[in-house]
């Protein structure tokens, strides 16, 4: 159900820009006023969510320990994995952010004959998501080109690197068939294995279909439909320099691309893609494991209704006597 | 309710049932759950709706405004926990946790899978507190809170040990010990708690521990351990109660006080205690390491264990040793501090016998045992004789909440290879921290759901297994009081053949005492290898 929700959803959102600017000709909404909101919803909605996060209390030092603690000089202790320093914890989540680390160390358990588990190591889901989300940041920072005159050199050179195979007019990049490769395969991942299939919601399906229909704009506007480039950076560079302008005669296929994306903008701050911002905030992570030797202070700690050695000593007094052992009050 | 022989219950089917899982409503089978808490242990400590009630029953005798109370909490939860809130949010459900729950591999139930686990109460989050849920319902993963979905979301919230094993491999770190712990404290504003939780957790509160050992009680099992002793060791050992001016606090898990091979361990740290003249002293009243409080709610983990420091102070002690437990530690190395700090009237941690300073350990002041021992033999304070654990074949079963909320992995193996001359560990996949719980964590450990405990505990059966055929394995070795009472039937049902002991049990067999007698048997009462018998 989840499934089909969504990809009728994207059909239906590329239907809105196909009768939008192609029937009732609302150019200037679909390429000034949606892309604008959007991006105001993204900015805002990000800044609300990770606010809300922020305030609420880490009333307790909870991080998972993947390795040897420290204690004694003479025992080597995992100074990433179980991170006593604040330095050992940017490191474990540098690792995280920019290597996916926890995903790295992926197995898969299978029941054999015996009755005997068996753990194989799995990375398939560490390969696909890291693909994914490099070439989705690479594709993104590429995409400056269109915001800044002249362009700044740190984008040519990741263009020249990216389109470094030099094949076909116009160049084609590595990223855009892998990025498209790596969504594919988390798709599919989630409708072949049964378990994940089970577990998946519209929230996890719509995601995906709707960056798909982004990459494949986005690839037909650039390799197959060849689309005026310079009206388009007309319209990019009018948005950021907030004087918008709507040359005539761009072709759909850019509208489509651009309102997927703000779509995509728009519903980040909503959506389970919200973990781009919380992975920073995770507390199993982010924090060192030193409870024992920095006292981690919860905000809301309270007093708390106890039962007193005194109680305890008035209850047991005989009992205690009989058995020899010292009391407060004799 | 016989348990299935172990052929029958390895048969797993994975497959996820044909309709989704919120059209699948919850079936409460027996041997899954444990049986309801009593009232009068609810009312001992003053929680609410205290009423004799039945898992079985339709009518779980809720309080009129149940599902608000519900709400309510879950709001109050949401804006105390960061970690709660965060964790109902960014899941993305990769499926990353599915099959590393120990509960899910030995039982196929896909409700079992830590996110779906968690997509239980995420359903009710969405559906009260986002947008999304409100509007869209059932297609944004929402759905209504109602007494069915409270008895599925109360059936697996005590079908999972908050063991962490699937936040080691969870992308965001997603913790559904969090979850769980959270969950159940909702359960508990219902007055829908266990009885093998409540029972022990009102113990506590009047006697100071889990078993309702009574000062005198707690007297007499020492005394039998020092007699035992004697007759093993021919040395006389008269230990301390609630003395006050000792350097040193000792407190255990009580189960090491009461049950075997559990007080095999307590005779074994008696007997290094006093070898090394050590200045400690036991307390009747800080009776107890381990925490079911934790298994109902923060606060009520707070009121149980406010009597360790309480006692600390009043006998005007330098610093605690403490002794094998698994989620004890958890609860000591990351909330005491926070709980119960600043700890400014007891003193760093020193070792007496070799001076070692516990740096890592000198704010909230409290030492495990295995790091005091290993210390001990690292600078060769201890006459050992390893001979002497001849017989056994040891591999370690790494707990659960001292690997994954703490991390001591070489300390206790330290002590091992010193004290035994055969050891094998199991394969890393299954030790340090992706160690498999022993099935009955977080206060599972009773006897009505046995079957949920044997699947529960099937994957760490199976890894012992694997060394018990490759190497000969006779001897699970572990530092925790709960697996010592629940690994021993575990073992029994899947790798008949092998035993389960605390690590200083080993200490203390591996010990030579000045002036001891020829020993002829362990503390056990078996022969020593090589001695006795054929």
């Amino acid at each position: 159900m989840g499934l089909l929700f969504s990809l009728f959803t994207v059909v239906a959102l590329v239907i809105i820009v196909f009768i939008g600017v192609k029937a009732a000709g609302l150019n200037y909404l679909f390429a000034v006023i949606i892309p604008y909101l959007a991006f105001l919803i993204f900015l805002i909605g990000v800044i609300v969510r990770v606010v809300r996060w922020g305030k609420v209390p880490v009333p307790f030092r909870i991080p998972t320990t993947a390795g040897q603690q420290k204690s004694f000089p003479w025992i080597k202790y995992s100074k990433i994995e179980n991170p006593f320093t604040s330095l050992g914890v940017i490191i474990r989540m540098a690792f995280e952010v920019l290597l996916f680390r926890s995903l790295f160390r992926n197995l898969r358990t299978e029941l054999r004959e015996g009755p005997r588990l068996a753990y194989a190591s799995s990375k398939w889901l560490w390969l696909f998501g890291l693909a994914f989300h490099w070439t989705f940041f690479i594709i993104l920072t590429r995409h400056l080109r269109l915001f800044f005159e002249p362009v700044p050199g740190f984008v040519k050179v990741i263009e020249s690197l990216d389109g470094f195979f030099q094949v076909g007019a116009p160049v084609l990049y590595i990223t855009d068939i892998i990025f498209l490769a790596a969504v594919t395969l988390l798709f599919l991942r989630r409708v072949v294995i049964p378990q994940l299939r089970y577990i998946s919601l519209a929230a996890d399906y719509f995601p995906l279909f709707l960056i798909f229909s982004i990459g494949a704009s986005g690839v037909l506007m650039r390799y197959f439909l060849k689309t005026d480039i310079v009206g388009i950076k007309q319209i990019t560079m009018g948005l950021v320099t907030f004087h918008p302008v709507v040359p005539s005669g761009i072709s759909i296929i850019f509208y489509i691309h651009l309102f997927l994306v703000s779509v995509l903008f728009a519903y980040f701050p909503m959506s389970k893609l919200m973990h781009m911002a919380g992975v920073f905030l995770s507390p199993t992570r982010n924090l060192a494991n030193n409870n024992r030797a920095k006292m981690h202070v919860n905000p809301w700690n309270y007093p708390v209704k106890v039962h007193t050695y005194e109680e305890y000593e008035e209850e047991f007094r005989d009992k205690m006597i009989a058995a020899g052992i010292p009391l407060d009050k004799e | 309710m016989a348990t299935p022989k172990p052929e029958e219950l390895s048969k797993i089917d994975y497959k996820p049932p044909k309709t989704g899982w919120m059209d699948t409503p919850v079936e409460l089978r027996p041997g899954m759950y444990c049986y309801a808490a009593k009232p009068k242990s609810l009312e001992y400590v003053g929680l609410p709706n205290p009423r004799s009630w039945s898992v079985k029953d339709e009518d779980w005798k809720l309080p009129d405004n149940w599902k608000e109370i519900f709400i309510e909490g879950l709001r109050e939860r949401i804006n105390k926990y960061r970690s709660f809130r965060l964790f109902l949010d960014i899941c993305v459900r990769c499926g990353a946790c599915a099959d590393k729950c120990h509960y899910f591999i030995g039982s196929g139930d896909p409700k079992n899978m830590p996110v779906l686990r968690a997509e239980l109460l995420r359903s009710i989050y969405r559906k009260y507190f986002t947008t999304s849920g409100k509007v869209m319902g059932k297609i944004a993963g929402a759905r209504e809170l109602n007494t069915n979905v409270l008895k599925e979301i109360w059936y697996y919230a005590f079908q999972c040990s908050e063991c962490r094993r699937c936040s080691v491999f969870c992308p965001y770190g997603i913790d559904t010990a969090e979850i769980t712990i959270l969950m159940r404290e909702l359960l508990n504003l219902l007055g829908l708690n266990i009885d093998w939780i409540m029972g022990p957790v009102a113990n506590c509160y009047r006697t100071g521990n889990h078993l309702g050992l009574q000062p005198h009680t707690i007297k007499d099992s020492f005394d039998m351990f020092c007699s035992d002793i004697e007759t093993i060791t021919g040395i006389k050992i008269e230990p301390t109660f609630n003395r006050k001016g000792a350097e040193i606090l000792v407190v255990v898990p009580s189960g090491d006080l009461f049950a075997d091979p559990g007080t095999f361990n307590t005779m074994g740290e008696l007997m290094l205690f006093h070898e090394l003249g050590l200045d400690y002293t036991w307390s009747t009243f800080a009776s107890e390491g381990g925490n079911f409080g934790f298994f109902t709610s923060n606060e009520m983990a707070k009121r149980l264990h406010t009597k360790i420091y309480a006692e600390a102070k009043r006998l005007k002690v330098k610093w605690i040793l403490g002794g094998e437990c698994g989620h004890m530690w958890r609860v000591w190395h990351q909330y005491h501090n926070t709980w119960f700090g600043p700890i400014d009237f007891l003193e760093e941690p020193v070792s007496p016998i070799t001076g070692t300073k516990f740096e890592h350990a000198k704010s909230n002041k409290i030492v495990h045992i295995c790091e005091f021992t290993a210390d001990l033999i690292r600078h060769g304070k201890l006459n050992l004789d390893p001979k002497r654990n001849d017989n056994l074949i040891v591999t370690f079963h790494d707990s659960c909440n001292t690997s994954r909320g703490m991390g001591i992995f070489e300390e206790p193996r330290f002590i091992i290879k010193n004290v035994c001359n055969n050891f094998y560990d199991m394969p890393e996949t299954t030790i340090r921290e992706q160690t498999f719980c022993c099935g009955s964590g977080s206060g599972l450990n009773a006897s009505e759901n046995m079957e949920l405990r044997l699947r529960g505990g099937f994957p760490r059966a199976n890894a012992v297994r694997h060394v018990q055929q490759k190497f000969g394995v006779n001897m699970l070795a572990c530092i925790c009081a709960i697996d010592r009472a629940a690994l021993p039937p575990l073992m029994n049902y899947w790798v008949p053949g092998v035993d389960v002991t605390g690590v200083h049990e080993l200490v203390g067999n591996a010990l030579v005492m000045k002036g001891e007698k020829k020993r002829t048997t362990n503390l056990r009462g078996e022969p020593l290898p090589g001695v006795g018998g054929e």
